[in-house]
């Protein structure tokens, strides 16, 4: 395989693994989310016995069931793809990687499933109390199942708990749990779930709003605004909270993420935020500045800084301090790390070779090298295989992702997400006031939100993830290095056949959806 | 704890997940009897309540049954998924079309109709055991890849670790009758646990009555492409592994050694076979509602003695059929030590998920599904 046979490669892996997980992210949140609201509806009709919230329940639930099948369909795909698109990754990092994918189908796929069944199936089958606690444990599965694929993928932002074995050839965990506890993990965990969370109340928000403007349907549509707008406003603040959390790491972790969120080109000290602005399309072509990368920009001063530095005076690094260094401020440039890079690379060569040859003294020499214990260890590993991803590139424009697509992303995750706080205050203010049917404008508006906040969960993950690149480990494996032994072609495919099956599932879905919605609520009384 | 003993108790967690895999497959083997056995709406919506409560738990152990391969054997992952590519895609898509089809067919607009929804679970029914089994044979038969991990040392492309020599990425499998046989097996045999499981679960006469000649027809040519399998293996050659360097032989009859040298494998082997044939048994002479505990067990019983067979006494459980050295045995291709010790601290959680599934599934099947049923409680 050329180098440009695997970019090619590589690219259409990309766009695979883009496609099926942003799919997925379309219905995993709201499983996320309306588990839990179904379980506290169904928890207030066990207590009051009250028909009524029976019949909300089932509503919610229903909805719930159609959403999860195909969020099901979307998981096992991504699931499988790190295996037949990414295998040198699944080998080269397996070790680590795959124990929380296998703890999440023993602790949370198989609680998720079994407890499914009995939720929707199990009303006239089982009693109260345990068709209760099954709602209730479907809810959590759906979560502790996120919570360890989150792990996973914190893992690949911020690799922590592993060492190199120059024998396998590969990298393997020494601590179970820095993996689990990595805080990039615990943030990313509470920022996400919170996201599904607060999905999922526009989602009940959102629909109810529609029952409201159509005059139908009443009480229903307000007790669940109730519900709703209150896990709503706890969820967007907890998304808030995280979102500052998340932004402060990521800027210690993944200064080119942080940077070009930022569209930040050259770095300082005392920086204002962008709040909006238009930004330039070429940053990996041509120079920029910090002037040139935005033709136009509205800021709040010193906002970054305290964003990235929580205002301790520190250096926030831009774009051209990571690409060519900043001796003033101690950065080593891209070029010498992809030279340092293709040191160590070199290094795992020799020990290949010895190996071959069977110099058992040549062997035990570089061997050292990988010995963290040493003192030459340790300074092997800290100063030349740290930059072992680097060797796998030509040109140090090569680290720098696409800063338009992650700019106005993060913009637009942002400001959705600031707009829901207020329209949860709202709404509980208006259902307080029992006027939810007073201001039309307020419903439209919360009906809006619906497809609003669905964009902004999608570019939360255009975040992260674009802005990853070109690491599928940060700093330690490119994407380039990391692919299967199969043509573009092949990719090609299954790319397309993929395009046509979930565009075809997804139109499914929505009319399943709106049809349910406009049937409404059984009023049965069993 | 010996390293060797972790890589052994993993292989045995994966052949256990296997086992349990192939026994659920029997939600597969019910939709692809929905036509023959569902001959009006009421029965067929009846067939598919009975396998549509069980269908996600199918679908998880096949999800889980991957991640703790992934976990435990990750060069096995990175070498099958990414080599015998098309496979797997194939096995993905008949997973997809089952499932939304359970969930959508149903639902008014749902926009290919009832109908296609239908044939996607009978086409997930049909394919699905059958390419699983096809895969799950390449476990004895072997794949055309080359393992090379300094590859990854590569600059300038050419760094695939794990490289396939056919263009046809794994569908060459289906020219190997062994495999052929023994995916043909594992779908006749989802179609016996299928109708044994609607004896026990269904109170409908008319369905018992439509699967008399197809519950004969399935275990009869189940039986024949098991034994097809079985005997072929028993005189197959088999890949060893030197343990003291590693190096990889060819030695005759192999699997009849591993069954020879490896007494307890093999009598367990023979009690989950003589409970399958049992099961069959009573299930021909009576329609024992009991019938589906028997084949379930022995169907479980089975597959994990023979994955155990495949991968235990130094065998390789994945042999090259283009380079021996790069043959995957269990001690090549695990995890590290740490890795393992730690996997096998969060297996022991695994009774409790099967208890708890026991218990749910015992308490949704306490009452039977009827055609009266249908339409009286919440159906697919």
């Amino acid at each position: 395989m050329t180098i440009l046979t695997a970019l090619e490669v590589v690219d259409w892996s990309r766009a695979q693994f883009a496609l099926t997980a942003m799919y997925h992210w379309i219905f995993v949140p709201l499983t996320l989310g309306l588990g839990f609201i179904c379980a506290i509806m169904e928890t207030i009709y066990y207590r009051t016995g009250d028909q009524k919230w029976k019949n909300i329940t089932k509503f919610w639930m229903r909805l719930f069931a159609i959403n999860f099948a195909i969020g099901v369909a979307t998981g096992i795909i991504l699931e499988f793809e790190f295996g037949t698109n990414w295998s040198n990754y699944s080998y080269f990092v397996g070790d680590i990687f795959g124990a929380p994918l296998a703890i999440e189908g023993i602790f949370a796929f198989f609680m998720e499933s079994t407890f499914l069944a009995v939720m929707y199936f199990g009303w006239d089958r089982v009693s109260k109390r345990f068709h209760l606690a099954s709602t209730w444990l479907t809810a959590f599965g759906a979560n502790l199942s996120a919570i360890w694929i989150l792990i996973a993928n914190s893992w690949m932002q911020y690799p922590v708990g592993m060492r190199f074995n120059p024998d396998t050839m590969r990298n393997e965990m020494y601590d179970f749990w820095l993996v689990a506890t990595n805080p990039v993990a615990i943030n990313k965990i509470t920022h996400t779930v919170s996201s599904g969370f607060l999905l999922a109340s526009v989602f009940v928000v959102g629909i109810s709003a529609w029952y409201l403007i159509k005059r139908r349907n009443i009480d229903f549509a307000k007790k669940s605004i109730r519900i709703a707008a209150i896990f709503g406003l706890f969820s967007s603040l907890s998304v808030a909270y995280t979102g500052d959390a998340s932004a402060y790491l990521v800027a210690k972790t993944q200064p080119m993420k942080f940077a070009a969120m930022e569209a930040l080109m050259d770095g300082g000290r005392d920086l204002g935020l962008t709040a909006m602005g238009i930004v330039a399309t070429d940053i990996q072509t041509e120079d920029h500045t910090n002037e040139s990368v935005t033709a136009f920009k509205m800021e709040i001063p010193y906002m970054l800084s305290m964003l990235a530095t929580r205002g301790d005076g520190s250096f926030v690094p831009g774009i051209n301090d990571i690409v060519y260094g900043n001796e003033k401020e101690g950065m080593l440039s891209t070029v010498e790390k992809m030279r340092r890079g293709k040191i160590a690379i070199n290094t795992l060569k020799e020990y290949n070779e010895s190996k071959k040859s069977g110099d058992v003294a040549s062997m035990a020499e570089i061997k050292a090298k990988f010995d963290y214990n040493t003192t030459e260890g340790k300074e092997f590993m800290d100063n030349f295989f740290k930059y072992f991803g680097y060797g796998y590139f030509n040109s140090p424009s090569e680290i720098i992702p696409d800063i338009a697509l992650i700019f106005y992303s993060f913009r637009i995750m942002v400001g959705v997400g600031a707009m829901l706080i207020f329209i949860f205050i709202m709404l509980i203010y208006l259902s307080y006031k029992d006027q939810l049917t007073k201001y039309r404008w307020a419903l439209y508006l919360t009906l809006l939100s619906l497809p609003l906040t669905y964009i902004a969960t999608q570019t939360g993950w255009i975040v992260s993830e674009v802005g990853r690149q070109p690491w599928t480990i940060q700093d330690m494996l490119p994407t380039i290095a990391s692919i299967s032994d199969v043509t573009s072609t092949a990719v090609k495919t299954t790319f397309f056949i993929f395009v046509g099956l979930f565009t075809t599932l997804l139109i499914a879905e929505i009319r399943i959806m709106l049809k349910q919605i406009k049937i409404g609520p059984k009023e049965n009384n069993n | 704890m010996s390293y060797l003993f972790l890589q052994q108790y993993w292989w045995f967690v994966i052949s256990l997940l296997a086992g349990f895999l192939v026994f659920l497959l029997f939600v597969q083997g019910g939709q692809s009897l929905l036509f023959c056995l569902g001959r009006t709406e009421k029965q067929k919506t009846v067939i598919l309540n009975a396998m549509g409560h069980k269908w996600e738990i199918t679908f998880t152990t096949l999800v889980t049954f991957g991640g703790a391969f992934f976990a435990s054997f990750p060069l096995f992952y990175s070498t099958s998924f990414g080599g015998a590519f098309y496979v797997w895609f194939a096995i993905l898509f008949c997973f997809i079309l089952q499932a939304v089809s359970y969930e959508f067919r149903n639902k008014p607009k749902n926009l290919l109709g009832a109908k296609t929804y239908e044939w996607f679970l009978v086409i997930n029914g049909i394919l699905g055991p059958i390419l699983l089994g096809t895969a799950v044979a390449t476990f004895f038969t072997g794949g055309n890849f080359i393992v090379g991990r300094g590859n990854i040392l590569t600059l300038g492309g050419d760094n695939i670790i794990s490289s396939w020599q056919s263009a046809w990425h794994g569908l060459e499998a289906v020219l190997d009758y062994r495999n052929v046989a023994l995916g043909l097996a594992v779908f006749f045999l989802s179609r016996v646990l299928a109708i044994q499981y609607l004896n026990n679960a269904v109170s409908s006469d008319e369905i018992k009555k439509n699967s008399k000649k197809i519950f004969n027809v399935s275990a009869v040519a189940f039986l024949v492409c098991f034994l097809t399998f079985v005997i072929s293996m028993l005189f197959s050659s088999g890949w060893q592994e030197n343990t003291a360097n590693g190096v990889i032989s060819v030695v005759d009859y192999k699997y009849l050694n591993n069954i020879l040298e490896l007494p307890t494998v093999s009598i367990l082997l023979l009690i989950g076979v003589v409970a399958v044939l049992y099961s069959i048994l009573i299930t021909i002479t009576k329609q024992s509602k009991r019938a589906i505990w028997f084949g379930g067990a022995g169907t479980v019983l089975t597959v994990t003695m023979l994955l155990l067979l495949a991968g235990l006494n130094g065998t390789s459980y994945y042999p090259s059929l283009v380079d021996m050295q790069s043959s995957l045995t269990i001690t090549n291709s695990s995890s590290s030590y740490f890795t393992l010790k730690t996997m096998a601290y969060a297996s022991l959680f695994i009774p409790v998920v099967i208890a708890y599934i026991w218990y749910a599934w015992k308490q949704m099947n306490k009452k039977k599904i009827s055609e009266e049923s249908v339409g009286n409680e919440t159906s697919y």
